[in-house]
């Protein structure tokens, strides 16, 4: 094994990982997945010393390490693929492709991710995507996005269809594209910096945000003090339950069973209000930054928070009991959107997708972060790997969260004087920075250059891996039933398009 | 059947009664109060991440501001963030909140279109698109119509089609990629259609102003017929805004 092991939110100086060939590179990586406990969190390429560097990162969740290693090619370049042995490979490929300018010779569909501002080929523009399509009679195409009904983000869903039953599902997304990881190197103020974490997907703004935090004091090499990480833990648990008390209402919403839509989406309320109550907005923009805080968790809020719970708890668990014994609603929720795990493993899934198919895909167990080390975290899993496995993940994680919440809120840690400092990233290092948000495993990871500016700044949220999941999950499915799985899934458009 | 009548009992009435008169609860970055005193505007233009500060008088343009707070928390004593959530309105410029001044955002009824009041004044349907916006928005916006807010009750919904509706809500800073299908989406309503902008990101780019995976030339084509600034925009702000602009004409006409 020739790869550097590093930890999550551990610097470390960008030289000491390994440069192989890229046949052992290739192999290496390969040999490493065929391990269950681990898979790829990122893979990338950029530009390096004239010629492209490609790096690997796999995470261990047995071992809770990384393993990196990297190689080195050249544009237009054709290498062989991983993803003709790992299907995992699949998007981080397209990406590395569609950025680079780089072909491969075996990669089974090389279709582009995003159509980013700085592709490798200008001349690739979104409207005139191709999209697959099969010759036949009997069959049917039917074209949602990129403007969808409801009140949510654009992207486009190409079903070829037998009837009523979808025979295939293809999603090409992109519209939301905004250039994020490229304006982290252009925007030089920390402040810019952190507003475009909170940016990234505003459904996950403590996620994704606490994932920069973290990178960026790795990379400075400043250790975030309890406080701190009590509040990001805080924030994060709070978030899940908001998102996933949402998540119920909009599934009861999409097979038309109002009381659910109705109770579910008020309960949500409260919630993100308690956000509001910490941070003056709903969704904690503002709330979490590198190195201090404006905005202390206080005892006041703790007391605020449990008195909500009280009528909060009681209210939920009268609505899910009945929801979940209502013929009416299993019978739309449950066989239905199905995934094995022997797809979500191929595929690479990550969060409640791979829960739902017991696979014990969780960073915060497998890769502990702020307080989550002391929480002993054990996930919530399922097998059946349809909707009703996801929206029963849901319930539980709530449940779970809560108790999280009762315990961090209950003993709030002694707070340090902060004055935000302005930190400066060490030069030449690396760091990866892994948060489990309520959908799954957000990673960012960054290069520094000489004078500590950086050099690349990554960005994946589990939608990128998830994406595929509901593709598959819809197959032989009612085409009536595919709104009810996309949200079953809740995947985010803009943190993949980015 | 006994299950959900206790459900419906046990909830109550949980809708906000005047949206118009409520308090948001806690701390809220709404309509900030400058102090004319302010001598180092340099030390505040420098901080602002979207360049929403300027000089001579000092001034905070609502449209690029992110309600971040930075600058009050350089400056506590002189800029004060209110709980004011009115911050919509007609025309760009009143977007821009001038030192020393301490006066509600408001609509000025003749830019509003004459025909808005008679069509619209009882009913509004409207398409939203997202054009790059991050789901913060679009969340709130769905907030709009949920049971607290309950926007329905003032005849203004979301629609599922251009072809149903009156009018179309951007959010997002308008990317390359979506730049065709919002003109496509646009085109799809029939006339007379109104233009409403959610979010500071809609409105001026906000973080992401300039950025080459833009393509904001929609928005110079057309009137504006509301601006709604935000990071998110605050579902009591967007209501408002839009109650504001179906009836304001009338009660002056
Ligand atoms: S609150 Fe607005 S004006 Fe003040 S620094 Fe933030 S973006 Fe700039």
């Amino acid at each position: 094994m020739n790869a550097i092991s590093l930890n999550n939110n551990e610097r470390i100086v960008f030289s000491s990982i390994p440069v192989l060939s890229y046949d052992q590179f290739m192999e290496q990586n390969l040999v490493l997945l065929e391990n269950d406990s681990c898979h790829c969190i990122s893979y990338f390429g950029f530009h390096f010393d004239g010629k492209i560097r490609l790096v690997c990162c796999i995470a261990d969740d047995t071992q809770n390490s990384i393993l990196v290693s990297s190689a080195v090619t050249l544009k237009d370049e054709c290498l062989p693929s991983f993803t003709a042995h790992q299907q995992a490979f699949h998007a981080f490929e397209r990406e590395i492709s569609e950025n680079m300018g780089i072909g491969y010779t075996d990669h089974p569909w090389l279709k582009p991710v995003r159509y980013p501002a700085n592709r490798a080929d200008r001349k690739l523009v979104i409207g005139n995507y191709p999209f697959y399509s099969i010759d036949s009679d009997e069959l049917h195409e039917v074209g949602v996005g990129p403007v969808h009904a409801g009140v949510i983000e654009p992207g486009h869903f190409r079903f070829i269809c037998n009837g009523e039953q979808i025979l295939h599902l293809e999603i090409q997304l992109g519209y939301q594209h905004r250039g994020i990881e490229s304006l982290f190197l252009e925007k030089k103020n920390l402040l810019q910096k952190v507003i475009l974490a909170e940016s990234i997907a505003g459904d996950t703004v403590a996620g994704h945000t606490t994932a920069f935090v973290n990178l960026w004091e790795s990379l400075c090499n400043y250790k975030a003090g309890k406080d701190l990480q009590s509040d990001r833990t805080i924030a994060l648990e709070i978030e899940r339950i908001a998102v996933h008390t949402g998540d119920l209402a909009a599934l009861s919403n999409d097979i038309a069973y109002q009381p659910g839509s109705a109770v579910f989406g008020r309960l949500r309320t409260p919630l993100i209000n308690h956000f509001q109550l910490w941070c003056g907005n709903r969704l904690a923009k503002g709330l979490i930054r590198p190195a201090g805080t404006h905005f202390p968790y206080t005892g006041q809020l703790a007391d605020q928070f449990l008195r909500m719970l009280e009528s909060w708890e009681p209210d939920f668990n009268e609505m899910w009991n009945v929801f979940h014994k209502l013929p009416g609603v299993m019978g739309r929720l449950e066989k239905t959107g199905i995934l094995s795990n022997e797809q979500v493993r191929q595929i690479g899934a990550v969060g409640i997708t791979a829960r739902s198919c017991n696979l014990g895909r969780d960073i915060r167990s497998s890769h502990p972060h702020d307080y989550y080390s002391q929480i002993n975290h054990q996930s919530v899993m399922k097998r059946h790997g349809d909707v009703y496995s996801r929206a029963q993940i849901r319930r539980e994680e709530i449940r779970q969260s809560l108790g999280y919440l009762r315990q961090l809120v209950n003993d709030l840690p002694v707070r340090e004087p902060y004055k935000l400092l302005q930190l400066q990233p060490e030069p030449g290092s690396f760091a990866i920075s892994l948060v489990e948000s309520w959908r799954g495993e957000i990673c960012h990871c960054a290069v520094t250059d000489k004078n500590g500016e950086l050099m690349i700044y990554k960005v994946k949220d589990p939608s990128f891996h998830n994406w595929m999941a509901l593709a598959l999950a819809v197959r032989n499915n009612e085409i009536s039933d595919f709104p009810v799985c996309n949200k079953s899934f809740n995947l985010s458009y803009c943190g993949h398009d980015l | 059947m006994f299950d959900h009548l206790k459900i419906i009992i046990h909830q109550g009435k949980q809708y906000i009664p005047d949206v118009t008169t409520a308090v948001v609860p806690g701390i809220f970055r709404g309509r900030p109060v400058i102090s004319s005193e302010i001598s180092d505007w340099k030390a505040l233009a420098e901080i602002c991440p979207t360049g929403a500060i300027t000089s001579a008088p000092v001034s905070i343009d609502l449209g690029r501001c992110l309600f971040c707070g930075e600058c009050a928390f350089l400056f506590p004593d002189r800029i004060r963030f209110t709980t004011d959530y009115k911050l919509a309105c007609n025309v760009r410029e009143d977007l821009i909140i001038l030192s020393g001044e301490d006066k509600p955002v408001e609509l000025r009824p003749e830019f509003i279109r004459k025909e808005i009041s008679g069509l619209y004044g009882r009913s509004l349907k409207l398409r939203q698109v997202s054009a790059g916006g991050d789901n913060s928005c679009e969340l709130e916006l769905n907030a709009c119509g949920n049971v607290n807010f309950d926007m329905g009750r003032f005849g203004i919904e979301f629609v599922a089609s251009p072809r149903h509706a009156d009018g179309i809500v951007i959010t997002g800073p308008v990317t390359e990629n979506m730049a065709g299908p919002l003109q496509i989406c646009y085109d799809a309503v029939p006339e007379p259609r109104l233009i409403i902008l959610a979010g500071t990101d809609a409105i001026s780019g906000g973080i992401f102003d300039g950025a080459p995976a833009l393509n904001r030339s929609f928005l110079s084509k057309y009137q504006i017929d509301l601006y709604v600034p935000g990071n998110p925009v605050h579902p009591l702000t967007f209501i408002n805004g839009v109650l504001e602009l179906i009836k304001k004409r009338k009660k002056n006409d």
